[in-house]
């Protein structure tokens, strides 16, 4: 099993307060790797760590590391731009660009890099589509505005755009507590044969979700990382109660 | 509904429904009563022949609107056209590239500098910036086409200081604080989520600020900048100070114009004769019209321009 | 990768953007200070206590203009204010009736009325028909321009409080006039304060809509009927004076002005702030 990111011993504070404390955890390589537990238990603040967004905010401060490839992502000379580039992200809502058309939001990537050859955009926006199982129901209107879309299509406008600049790594954000079950479905699929293609790290506080979807399971509670390991033992066998509690709906 | 039958509510509401009446009495009487004012002028002319008219000759009895009609959209189209980059940067600089504190203290310094008054620009355009203009900018430019392009020479006028180009330049100093906050406020509407998805992707601070932030404050920036325009149009005080107050087309850079503003600022109280003070409320009649029609064209833009939620 | 060329831009446009900001802001700041540094030299005992002296003589002072603004804006108050809080308590509080949307559209248009056009309609409304310039029409015309700023700030407070507000009154067995005055304004109270204070300022710093109403009057007056001074008039009035004293008061009144102005809009921020 190869490793794709890893960090060690992170935490994260927000001002004095530490929102993620001393998380050290695997990312393997083509897999579906779930973060779970209750709302505010850190697991979205973690996340935010992978690809740097946690930049964007003063206030937010970073001890621990976090590891792409074997190197540091907080290393002094590596940039976050490029680092968010290898490591894309969707969102709790999907956020399309409203002032772009569906074409230009799945190549906006593409065209900060400075692709402008318009087959290669097209192949790719193809692509891209057609990952997010989205080409079918586009094609035919790829210059009108995202915003007609409905809320699951312009969340998988947003997959397809992360997907577009060939991430390494996805980083998915509750990517469907926004949606109706039929478009949760339709996402679920995606993600399943999307790791062929990428690494996941998805956030849920729908623990069905990662059961159905994820290979690997974290178990986070007050911005510690109570457990980590294959979501079958996590859950059917966990080995601490309070994953167990928590699990079985006993609280959060 | 028992509450609704009380004496006390129907009173209350009644008091309210006469104030909202008289607020609208009083708009609809403004407009009627400067219509009615500057019928005497649109009686003797004609309301089109005055508008285009270009004699305003108080001894003879002439009066056309033209020349004012023109030196406010000049006056006021070029304040707008030289704040307009300057007043968006301050905008972005504050909105985006500024911790909140310090945005907070710049955008605090601009709304105060939007609070001065017309007569305080007025008074500084008169004593610094007339004599600076004059010396440094003028002098120079009027002695250079001298020498090499005679033929500019009547185009740039008179090197006097006050004059068009005066005016021009406090014009846009006043606008800036209005259109820049304004601006700003756009700005920070763009939700959150939009710029982090836009990092997301890998872009810099730059790309985020062009690609997301400004194309989803548009409606808003430039729905500003002709409420801005509006208050350039409207403004007195400091135009008439600077302006030099010449009733006479064609105007040149230096040289003196008036505006439609300033020419009832300057004239009205001197005027003698009903025909020369009906002009002058007609001049005021033409500047309403104006004025409500960049204001509707900013609301319109508003509308039309406007991205996300509100617009479905 | 061009990932260079990107940056480049990156810094480029940052560098491009703070120009711009100081382009603004030092002019302004210019300005301010140059207001500051001439003004304070004029404001003296006499300043604030004597009335103007003959044309080219030098001396006197700004009494007659000092209280003419105080006197003007503040009749100017009363009538915008009750007016402009009587359309907004109307918007906020009777939603549906019929009246709001021309009402709103009022305060739309009134709001981008030119504030010389406000003096013109005085002059034509009250001076002609009283027979001469008179403080009372000056306050009508600032009164006029006061009332679309009330009535479009007091609307937005009244509709940030949660409207269960009205609804646990009147389940209290209140009239509904009572809620609105025992309940909604007092719970509005800051926003309303500095609405107020906000469209006092903006008018206060005018001289336009004097020019032919107040008219200006070299010494001290109280009759509402009688033509008034007022700061920004007398600014206008002495800056473009041939006289060196005359400019020098014209800069302390300046100063003054916009003084008062700023403290003006400081009590309204912080009556906002304070609710």
């Amino acid at each position: 099993m190869e490793l794709r990111m890893e960090t060690r011993d992170l935490s994260i504070y927000y001002g004095t307060n530490a929102g993620v404390k001393g998380v050290s955890l695997p990312i393997y390589d083509h897999r579906i790797t779930a973060l779970i537990g209750p709302s505010g238990c850190g697991k979205t603040t973690y996340l935010r760590a992978l690809n740097r967004m946690h930049d964007l905010n003063p206030i937010v401060r970073i001890e621990g590391d976090v590891l792409l490839d074997g190197e540091s992502i907080y290393a002094p000379k590596v940039d976050p731009v490029v680092i968010r580039r290898r490591v894309g992200m969707v969102f709790q809502r999907p956020t399309p660009f409203p002032t772009m058309s569906i074409f230009d939001n799945v190549v906006a990537g593409l065209r900060l890099i400075g692709v402008k050859d318009r087959r290669r955009l097209a192949q790719a926006a193809e692509r891209a589509l057609d990952q997010a199982a989205l080409w079918e129901e586009v094609k035919d209107r790829l210059r009108q505005p995202a915003a007609g879309l409905s809320g699951g299509q312009q969340q998988r406008i947003s997959i397809a755009r992360a997907l577009a600049v060939e991430p390494e790594v996805l980083l998915m954000d509750e990517p469907t507590s926004a949606l109706d079950p039929i478009s949760t479905q339709a996402i679920e699929d995606l993600l399943v044969r999307l790791k062929e293609q990428v690494t996941v790290v998805i956030v849920t506080h729908n623990m069905q979700q990662a059961a159905r979807v994820s290979d690997y399971t974290a178990f986070f509670l007050n911005g510690e990382m109570i457990e980590f390991g294959p979501t079958e033992k996590i859950f059917t066998n966990p080995a601490d109660e309070r994953t167990e509690a928590y699990i079985t709906g006993r609280f959060g | 509904m028992r509450i609704y039958g009380r004496l006390g509510d129907r009173l209350f509401s009644a008091f309210l429904l006469a104030l909202g009446l008289a607020v609208l009495f009083i708009a609809g009487l403004l407009a009627w009563e400067l219509w009615l004012g500057g019928r005497q002028a649109f009686a003797t002319f004609g309301f089109f022949p005055f508008a285009r008219g270009t004699a305003w000759d108080a001894v003879k009895g002439n009066f056309g609107a033209w020349p004012f009609i023109v030196g406010t959209v000049i006056t006021s189209a070029a304040a707008l056209a030289l704040s307009f980059l300057p007043s968006l940067a301050a905008a972005i600089v504050i909105a985006e590239y500024t911790p909140r504190w310090l945005g907070e203290i710049v955008a605090y310094l601009v709304d105060l500098l939007a609070a001065l008054p017309s007569v305080v620009y007025g008074l500084w355009g008169i004593f610094v910036l007339v004599p600076l203009v004059r010396d440094h900018l003028e002098m120079p430019l009027f002695l250079w086409a001298g020498e090499h392009a005679p033929g500019l020479l009547g185009a740039l006028g008179a090197p006097i200081g006050t004059g068009m180009l005066a005016a021009v330049l406090v014009l846009s100093l006043m606008i800036i604080p209005y259109s820049s906050a304004l601006a700003r406020d756009a700005i920070r509407l763009v939700p959150r989520e939009q710029r982090e998805a836009m990092y997301a992707l890998g872009a810099t601070r730059w790309e985020v600020v062009r690609r997301v932030v400004l194309p989803y404050a548009r409606g808003g920036i430039f729905a500003g900048m002709v409420l801005a325009l509006a208050r350039a149009i409207g403004e007195t005080m400091a135009v008439t100070m600077l302006i030099g107050n010449s009733a006479k087309l064609p105007y040149s850079v230096f040289g003196p114009a008036a505006t439609m503003s300033s020419v009832i600022a300057n004239e009205f109280t001197e005027a003698d004769g009903g025909l020369h003070l009906s002009s002058l409320v007609a001049v005021g009649f033409l500047l309403l019209l104006l004025s409500l029609l960049v204001n509707l064209a900013a609301e319109f833009m508003l509308r039309r321009m406007a991205v996300g939620e509100g617009r479905k | 990768m061009n990932l260079r060329r990107r940056y480049l831009r990156d810094r480029l446009m940052m560098v491009g953007l703070a120009l711009g900001t100081l382009l603004v802001l030092l002019p302004l700041l210019f300005i301010l200070a140059h207001v500051f540094i001439e003004g304070i030299g004029a404001l003296n005992w006499n300043f604030f206590t004597k009335p103007p002296k003959p044309p080219g003589e030098s001396g006197g002072g700004m009494l007659p203009a000092i209280v003419g603004t105080f006197y003007i804006d503040l009749m100017a108050l009363a009538m915008g204010g009750l007016l402009g809080l009587g359309g907004g308590v109307l918007m906020a509080e009777y939603p549906d009736h019929p009246i709001n949307r021309p009402l709103r559209l009022v305060a739309n248009v009134l709001g981008g009325v030119p504030a010389i056009l406000m003096g013109l309609f005085a002059f034509v409304v009250v001076v002609e028909p009283l027979g001469g310039f008179s403080a009372f029409s000056g306050a009508v015309a600032l009164a006029v321009l006061m009332i679309p700023i009330i009535m479009r700030s007091t609307e937005e407070v009244l509709k940030l409080l949660p409207w269960e507000l009205r609804e646990a009154g009147l389940a209290l067995g209140l009239p509904r006039w009572r809620v609105t005055l025992s309940l909604i304004l007092p719970a509005a109270k800051g926003g309303i304060i500095t609405g107020l204070l906000l469209a006092l300022a903006r008018a206060a710093g005018e001289a336009a809509p004097l020019l032919f109403t107040a008219f200006g009057n070299q010494f001290l007056s109280f009759d509402p009927l009688g033509p008034m001074d007022s700061l920004p008039l007398k600014i206008y009035v002495y800056a473009i004076s041939p006289y060196e004293d005359w400019v020098k008061q014209a800069w302390g009144a300046a100063l003054l002005l916009a003084l008062l102005l700023m403290l003006t809009n400081f009590l309204a921020r912080r009556a906002m702030r304070k609710r």
